[in-house]
């Protein structure tokens, strides 16, 4: 049907959605008085069983570890067909390309950075680094984790590329460590909830000692998960952004720049 | 009940809402998303949610928009093949 | 006033959900989709917002004092990073409709050729 059919027919049903969203709203506990029993629990319980001060991270990774699983799978099938849908469109591009007549190679493309941006990416990259893998491992005791602490460590590869050029990311990073990190990081998630299978009875279980509660190695499992998450994260969102960028930059490459 | 901090929180981030959508030119909501990641992570801090905030902020903006610059990249660059 | 968090996750997700249908240009619905998903996000916090509560980490406060839910709180932290792989996906699969269509117009899909 036309368009202008289709907005006349989403006006009223999107009046009539809002509204009943609103009327459910309502039905709410009033903001501020949260009634259910089970954040109440975990508050209360979480840190004298587990030994783990940040408890978002005990209920991510140990009450619901089995949820957390789940959302690991779903972050691998994205980078998956990610991968998946941009080679196809590499390989046709590089065919195409080649019947062009273009002899700028990867090297005349891009611009060399000024000094001062290099010397201060340079000067970036470390802490970064560090902060990352702070961040990841101390994700038990401070707000923080695998999911953050990855991010902070992708942003440490952009600080690579920005401040120097596309080869010197792609030689700190090429795509087959990329992936098998990424890879295995989903693989030791799941094989750390087989450890708990077989080692205590239940998947996922968490059975390591606790230890003492705001030292580095407590929260028994949930060090290793964190560590497990970060590496899939970092691997999966630098698989993405090396993807995305080798369409924009490799397109005129015939044989491309395999440095 | 509700503090002043999570209000004006909550009202810049409806406005922030509304003005990713009604800007149209995918390279302006570029910029227009960032700052909405960045509203979005205020917010959730104001909500006593630091580990989602440091999620959001990471994410919103800085991962999300810099996808959507190289997706425009490519886009535009083939667009120039084509003529 | 104590509606507002309710009333402001209702209004993302009819402005989202307004831009992804009048749309023209792929990457700007995708966006809007951000949208969408970031008043999940904003419903899910302000469930588990308990008042005058604190950030569930112990470190510094001691055990027994009023923590906000945290259980809220590890739902949306994963989802925030997982939504941001699945918007990747989609970029690729609007980079993919490129390449086949020639255009960025959903209504045009299907339409023209390459």
């Amino acid at each position: 049907m036309s368009r202008r059919a289709r907005l006349w027919m989403f006006a009223p049903a999107l009046a009539g959605m809002v509204a009943l969203l609103i009327w459910g709203l309502t039905g709410l506990p009033d903001f501020g008085h949260y009634r259910g029993p089970y954040g109440k629990v975990l508050a209360k319980v979480a840190v004298p069983e587990r030994k783990a001060t940040n408890v978002v991270a005990s209920t991510t990774f140990d009450y619901r570890g089995f949820d957390t699983l789940g959302e690991e799978m779903i972050l691998f099938s994205a980078a998956l067909g990610l991968v998946v849908l941009l080679r196809e469109l590499r390989g046709e591009e590089e065919e195409d390309e080649e019947a062009d007549d273009d002899e700028e190679g990867i090297e005349g493309r891009e611009e060399r950075t000024s000094d001062a941006l290099r010397i201060f990416g340079l000067g970036l990259v470390g802490p970064t680094v560090v902060l990352g893998i702070y961040i990841v491992s101390h994700g038990a005791l401070t707000p923080g984790g695998g999911f953050q602490g990855g991010l902070v460590l992708v942003t440490a590869l952009l600080v690579v590329y920005l401040a120097g050029r596309y080869a010197a990311m792609r030689r700190v990073s090429p795509i087959p460590m990329l992936e098998v990190g990424e890879a295995g990081g989903a693989t030791a998630f799941a094989l750390i909830g087989l450890g708990g299978l077989v080692i205590a009875g239940i998947y996922m279980k968490n059975f390591i000692d606790p230890g003492t509660p705001k030292t580095l190695l407590s929260g028994g499992v949930i060090p290793l998960l964190n560590i497990s998450v970060g590496l899939e994260v970092a691997g999966a969102f630098a698989l993405a952004f090396t993807e995305f960028l080798d369409q924009t930059l490799l397109l005129r490459g015939s044989g491309g720049d395999e440095s | 009940m509700i503090e002043a901090v999570q209000i004006a929180a909550l009202l810049v981030v409806a406005a922030g809402g509304t003005a990713v959508v009604l800007v149209r030119d995918p390279l302006r909501q570029a910029v227009v998303l960032s700052f909405y990641g960045l509203v979005l992570g205020v917010l959730f801090f104001a909500f006593q949610a630091p580990d989602v905030s440091l999620s959001q902020i990471t994410v919103g903006s800085v991962g999300v928009p810099l996808m959507l610059l190289l997706t425009i990249a490519k886009v535009r660059k083939r667009e120039r093949e084509r003529e | 006033m104590s509606f507002l968090p309710y009333a402001v996750a209702a209004w993302l997700f009819g402005v989202g959900l307004y831009g992804v249908v009048t749309s023209r240009n792929l990457i700007h619905l995708v966006v809007c989709l951000t949208v969408v998903q970031s008043s999940t996000y904003v419903l899910l916090l302000a469930i588990g917002y308990v008042g005058a509560g604190k950030a569930p980490i112990f470190a510094d406060i001691p055990q027994g004092t009023t923590v906000v839910d945290p259980v809220v709180q590890a739902l949306t932290l994963t989802d925030v990073v997982v939504e941001a792989a699945v918007v990747a996906l989609l970029l690729a699969l609007v980079m993919q409709a490129h390449k086949r269509f020639g255009t960025l117009d959903p209504d045009e899909l299907g339409v023209m050729r390459a």
